[in-house]
């Protein structure tokens, strides 16, 4: 998809998740509080803030891991946390997570990694589920590692595994947790491509969770930006506009790596 | 002469050791710093310069003399910063100009640089008795909830099971049941024939006194059979698979794994905690059965090597004295603490904290959880069987 073609996309694009002054945290420790945007089918969406401001935690509250302590969460108009907890489950099938370390489980060999999904919820037959475990694996760039342990493959390859088995099931969304935290400049700007590639190939709607302002400009056609001190959000756009109009000033210092100042001289 | 910089600085095989002093010129004092100012070296303490400081009770202004100086290092500079603050204390002006330029950077950029402000916990005064006690409540409520929640998940997902709905891979029971089972063989056989052993030998020691040595087979076969059996085997599975079952999963509770089995719909309860039970509930009984006959071929051979009896006579007194209903009441048992190993392991496991420490924690929780319910449950049962009838 091109730019402008996403450009004119972005307006007729039907929202997919939506969060609805959503409030959240652990234990009395709040979090973020009166979370409220809408993430549009087939966009890729970044989640972005400091260090600690709260990302990691409200995906775990859009992928069904940790409840709200207020506000709603809709996917594809049904709301999370009032449902049953079987519907839930069942939408839940529908997300693939990426988590930060990969969260490969570590008894099972790559293939059953990504065979688990599809032996838990499909009738395949296993010569099959395994022709889809090497596909999913070609598609990552790791062709032939089925037969590894998670302990033997490198933390950038643990990442692409990682994002292999979240596609088991051909999900709709997929989360990324930091894909690029700890992976050198060119392993991370792989896993980039390897997201606007899927996008763009599989029309999944991509959410992904990065402090990396590289990856943000590059990936990003939507974005939220989180606030560790005043808990909250502070502005949602698309990054490029977010960093040259963007009136609130930690947003601009944020994307321009505390340069906004020198740049609006320049 | 190296002030400046320490990497510069040749390394001196019989480098002069840190000196000060102070010279007093009425109002104005000299700090003279002297040798070498680095970690290595046997630095002066804040509490010496107090000390002369307090000598000169009339000094406004503080300066140094570092023309001995021959090398510092963060030792120097937190000393002077140390310094600049007891000045700040007694209204003395502190002159850093006689200081090295790179170690006046320092103290500059120590104290210009914007810290992160929330950092550090606010001092909060130590909790009253009260507090204490109404925290360690709310705790014990929290951690009674979360273990009836525990046990209210396991009975779903046992249900799944008998109705054949429940979703874990069947190789992962056996493999368990294998780990949990046949690999603890060598280990339960030792133990138990050991336990016999010592049985035997006290047995045979009060018996000898009323000529009774052969009531050394009905003490030791009784108690190994009723109890001892099954006790031993449930301790020994307690610290050999209870711990290890916490330790798996509370690291795949750090690692994200059990997130990631959740995002899927997957419960962890079906997953991971359903064939770690029924491995348990499977092989302790199994494993029981071999401890008894290992701790009664213990006592036999106490009983023939030190009682002098023969070992057919010893066999058939065995035999005359352990009835089905003993056996049962070992069975019963050994199956319980079957279930309460593998359900300590997996509860400590599964309520593990995302730190390496928590894991450990997670572990030593599980066998002591694990012991100490099967003692109270070897207490109660004795009761139950009594009660019943059965022994």
């Amino acid at each position: 998809m091109s730019d402008a073609e996403h450009e004119a996309g972005v307006a007729s694009a039907p929202v997919h998740i939506r969060l609805e002054g959503i409030s959240l945290g652990y234990g009395e420790t709040l979090v973020q509080r009166d979370l409220t945007f809408d993430i549009h089918r087939g966009d890729v969406f970044v989640i972005m803030g400091g260090s600690g401001c709260g990302k990691s935690t409200v995906m775990r509250c859009v992928t069904g891991l940790l409840a709200p302590w207020s506000g709603r969460v809709l996917l594809g108009g049904e709301s999370l946390w009032q449902l049953s907890a079987a519907r839930r489950n069942t939408l839940m099938r529908r997300n693939g997570v990426m988590y930060q370390s990969g969260a490969l489980w570590s008894s099972m060999t790559l293939e059953e990694n990504i065979c688990l999904p599809l032996e838990q919820y499909t009738r395949l037959a296993p010569e099959q589920m395994r022709a889809i475990a090497e596909y999913k694996l070609a598609l990552v760039g790791l062709a032939g590692y089925g037969d590894h342990y998670p302990a033997e493959i490198s933390g950038g390859m643990r990442k692409r595994v990682g994002v292999a088995r979240a596609m088991a099931l051909d999900p709709e969304i997929l989360f990324f947790d930091e894909p690029s935290a700890g992976l050198d400049p060119l392993s991370a700007r792989r896993l980039d491509e390897l997201i606007l590639e899927l996008r763009d190939s599989l029309g999944t709607t991509m959410v992904v969770i990065t402090h990396e302002l590289d990856s943000i400009f590059t990936i990003a056609d939507d974005a939220v930006f989180l606030d560790a001190d005043s808990k909250t959000m502070l502005a949602t756009g698309n990054p490029h506009a977010l960093r040259d109009h963007s009136p609130v000033a930690q947003v601009r210092a944020f994307l321009t790596r505390g340069e906004a100042d020198i740049d609006a001289v320049a | 002469m190296c002030h400046e910089t320490r990497l510069t600085c040749p390394r001196m095989t019989d480098t002069p050791p840190p000196t000060v002093h102070l010279h007093s010129d009425g109002e104005q004092v000299t700090l003279v710093l002297g040798g070498s100012w680095r970690l290595d070296q046997r630095l002066p303490r804040l509490l010496r310069a107090e000390r002369l400081l307090a000598q000169v009770p009339a000094a406004t202004r503080l300066r140094f003399d570092t023309a001995a100086l021959t090398g510092w290092d963060s030792g120097l500079v937190t000393f002077v910063a140390g310094l600049e603050q007891l000045c700040r204390t007694r209204g003395i002006a502190c002159d850093v100009d006689g200081l090295p330029a790179g170690l006046r950077k320092l103290l500059e950029l120590a104290r210009s640089l914007p810290q992160t402000g929330r950092g550090g916990h606010a001092m909060q005064p130590a909790p009253s008795f009260l507090t204490r006690l109404g925290g360690d409540a709310l705790d014990l409520i929290q951690s009674t909830g979360e273990i009836m929640e525990f046990f209210g998940e396991g009975t779903l997902a046992f249900r799944r099971f008998l109705l054949g709905r429940a979703r874990f891979k069947h190789s992962d029971l056996w493999l368990i049941m294998q780990e949990a089972g046949a690999d603890a063989l060598p280990i339960v056989g030792l133990v138990s024939f050991l336990v016999g052993m010592i049985l035997g030998y006290i047995g045979d020691q009060q018996l000898a006194e009323f000529g009774a040595q052969i009531y050394v087979a009905d003490l030791v076969g009784l108690a190994t059979v009723i109890q001892m059996g099954a006790l031993v085997t449930a301790i020994v599975l307690a610290g050999r698979t209870g711990a290890a079952f916490a330790a798996r999963i509370g690291t795949m509770q750090v690692n994200e794994e059990i997130d990631a089995l959740r995002t899927l719909g997957i419960s962890p309860m079906e997953f991971l905690v359903l064939p770690r039970m029924l491995a348990l509930i499977a092989m302790t009984p199994l494993l029981a059965i071999y401890a008894d006959l290992l701790g009664i071929l213990g006592g036999a051979f106490v009983g023939t090597v030190v009682g002098g009896i023969t070992l057919s006579a010893y066999l058939t007194q065995t035999q005359l004295a352990i009835g089905w209903n003993h056996i049962i009441q070992g069975l019963i048992a050994a199956t319980v603490y079957g279930a309460i190993v593998a359900a300590s392991g997996c509860l400590r496991g599964m309520q593990c904290g995302r730190s390496a420490a928590a894991v450990g924690e997670a572990t030593t929780s599980a066998v002591v959880t694990a012991i100490v319910f099967i003692v109270i449950a070897a207490a109660v049962l004795t009761i139950i069987f009594d009660a019943v009838g059965l022994s």
